[in-house]
């Protein structure tokens, strides 16, 4: 046996993520877990993966150890194909050229709707969160990886405000909303890998992350979890992609 | 109305009345602000911590303007001092907070949840629409984002529509033209004509929306340099109202491919307000933007040894 739990919680998440990639896709990174994974992503088996940054970057190809800061910074750009204003490279995944969408989260629902902005109420908010950035236009056109932290308060039934949609209220109603478009697809967490019922769209568990028990998946969310018929368990991460991770954030910048 | 969409023909006399003539427009940083007058909407150009107008930030701080109400792609510390230093009451932007490394913002937190201050959120895509609709002279752009979300709900200002060619369903996001545009440059020449190396972000839409254009610049380089590489100018001359020549005038962000932001100086910065968001930065701001004679004695403050590493760090873009 070895051992399942040499890596963080960020090291499983980001190398978690990164497998939900695909080679000759173009996938629209925040900044951290997920920017992290798909250049994870890019180094193992993805070499053609197209990275694009809401500062402006298209075809990304960040540096090992030379992380950005944020994806409006000029570390982004390095070996990158192309600039652009950040409104016209919002506008590629309204167009529809963008494959992935690929965030973070603060807290989400079991429609998959993400809160960044307000914990309480809006009017008079217990607490103020930096709020949407370019995870609105990402989440409202394109289909959505969210690499997130398994936390009780982050896992809610119903988040106290959508920041990024996900189904919305369930059924058609994202549809409904306006936004015929993308969804989500997956949400991976330290714990499981995740995906969205068909017809009802609320979150299932596909599957349990290594020496993971369906118990404390559900004890550490706030609302009843349905579990996939095809119930899995993800391989833990190899050597090689816990050796290149740490290759790229020798830092541990994002890797915690 | 101060956010309200302007009407066409108001709009076309404020620029009609505007000098756009070619001429010379070098000044002070303490001239330029003038441009700006307690009340405005201003327009802050580049993004989070990345060409950041901070020079022309810290002279308004130090004139003590009142009641701007700004807006940002996305803020950065820039928008802890606007609000902290009791300059802008209102800040409309996509995100909020010192930045990705350091979590929330107290500063931000303190003033929006005190209701000392309003932060009104849009999407990102959003605010370069309604730039965009501002530069091009139109009321509004359609966008297909923030549909059905709560920043939709809580956003009024924007309407819904059915599209009368195809009956899908569409966002209206009003046109944002700010009185004063807050800019800054790797160089421009004396009249205004200024060239953006590596990441634009909105700047372009931002100055053709803008009422005014204030642009600082790393370097004022000569009209024939300029016309050595037109396609590298972004910002045409007659937009744009004051040049002011202020080397590391995003310190302590970024400008590109001179300067990286300066982490050692934001860290400290962090520590200090998040711990006391009213005593500390108050401190913070006595100390580096009320009493340095110059904004050279500023980056005295910030100090030569974070001010070459970062140079160190910016340069290196340039390096296979």
């Amino acid at each position: 046996m070895t051992d399942t739990r040499n890596y963080t919680a960020s090291e499983i998440l980001a190398v978690l993520s990164s497998r939900q990639l695909t080679d000759g896709q173009v996938v629209f990174a925040g900044v951290g877990i997920p920017l992290l994974a798909a250049t994870l992503a890019q180094r193992l088996d993805c070499p053609g993966l197209t990275i694009l940054f809401e500062g402006g970057v298209v075809g990304a190809f960040v540096e090992p150890g030379k992380l950005p800061p944020s994806t409006n910074d000029q570390r982004c750009t390095k070996r990158a194909n192309m600039v652009l204003g950040s409104a016209d490279v919002l506008l590629l995944l309204q167009r529809g050229y963008v494959d992935v969408g690929f965030m973070g989260g603060a807290q989400i629902d079991q429609f998959g709707n993400l809160n960044s902005s307000f914990i309480g109420d809006p009017a008079h908010p217990k607490t103020r969160l930096p709020g949407t950035g370019g995870g609105n236009d990402i989440s409202s056109l394109t289909n959505m990886i969210v690499a997130m932290k398994h936390e009780k308060r982050r896992f809610v039934e119903q988040v106290d405000f959508i920041t990024s949609p996900g189904f919305i209220r369930g059924g058609r109603s994202r549809a409904e909303s306006g936004l015929p478009m993308g969804g989500m697809f997956r949400v991976i967490t330290e714990l499981a890998v995740f995906g969205f019922d068909d017809t009802d769209r609320r979150i299932k568990v596909l599957a349990l992350n290594p020496g993971v028990s369906r118990e404390e998946v559900q004890d550490n969310t706030g609302f009843d979890l349905t579990f996939d018929d095809q119930l899995g368990t993800t391989e833990p991460p190899t050597e090689k992609e816990l050796a290149t991770l740490r290759m790229l954030d020798p830092e541990r910048l994002f890797i915690g | 109305m101060t956010t309200g969409v302007e009407p066409y023909v108001q709009l076309r006399e404020k620029l009609s009345k505007r000098d756009r003539s070619l001429r010379e427009k070098v000044m002070s940083l303490e001239e330029a602000t003038k441009f700006v007058r307690d009340g405005d909407t201003v327009g802050i150009g580049g993004s989070t911590m990345s060409r950041t107008p901070m020079a022309l930030i810290w002279q308004l701080i130090r004139d003590r303007r009142k009641e701007l109400s700004c807006s940002r792609c996305i803020i950065s510390t820039d928008g802890d001092l606007l609000f902290g230093s009791g300059v802008s009451n209102h800040i409309e932007t996509s995100w909020f907070a010192q930045g990705i490394l350091w979590g929330l913002s107290k500063v931000m937190r303190h003033n929006v949840e005190s209701g000392g201050a309003r932060y009104d959120e849009w999407s990102h895509m959003a605010m370069g629409m309604r730039y965009r609709a501002g530069g091009m002279g139109v009321p509004f752009l359609p966008i297909r984002s923030m549909l059905g979300s709560d920043v939709e709900r809580i956003r009024p200002e924007a309407k819904e529509i059915d599209c009368p060619f195809t009956g899908e369903r569409l966002l209206l996001v009003p046109a944002l033209n700010p009185e004063v545009a807050l800019i800054h440059v790797q160089r421009c020449d004396a009249y205004g004509n200024a060239q953006v190396d590596g990441l634009q972000f909105m700047d372009i839409d931002l100055a053709l929306a803008a009422n005014r254009v204030i642009l600082t610049t790393e370097r004022i380089v000569s009209n024939d340099q300029i016309r050595r590489a037109p396609d590298q100018t972004k910002i045409p001359f007659f937009c744009v109202d004051a040049v002011v020549e202020v080397p590391y005038g995003s310190a302590p962000h970024e400008c590109f491919g001179v300067y990286e932001p300066m982490l050692a100086h934001m860290d400290a910065y962090v520590r200090q307000v998040n711990k006391d968001p009213v005593g500390a930065m108050q401190d913070y701001l006595e100390k580096y933007f009320y009493e340095p004679a110059s904004w050279n004695k500023y980056l005295e403050l910030i100090g030569m040894e974070e001010v070459l590493e970062a140079s160190r760090r910016g340069r290196s873009i340039y390096n296979d």
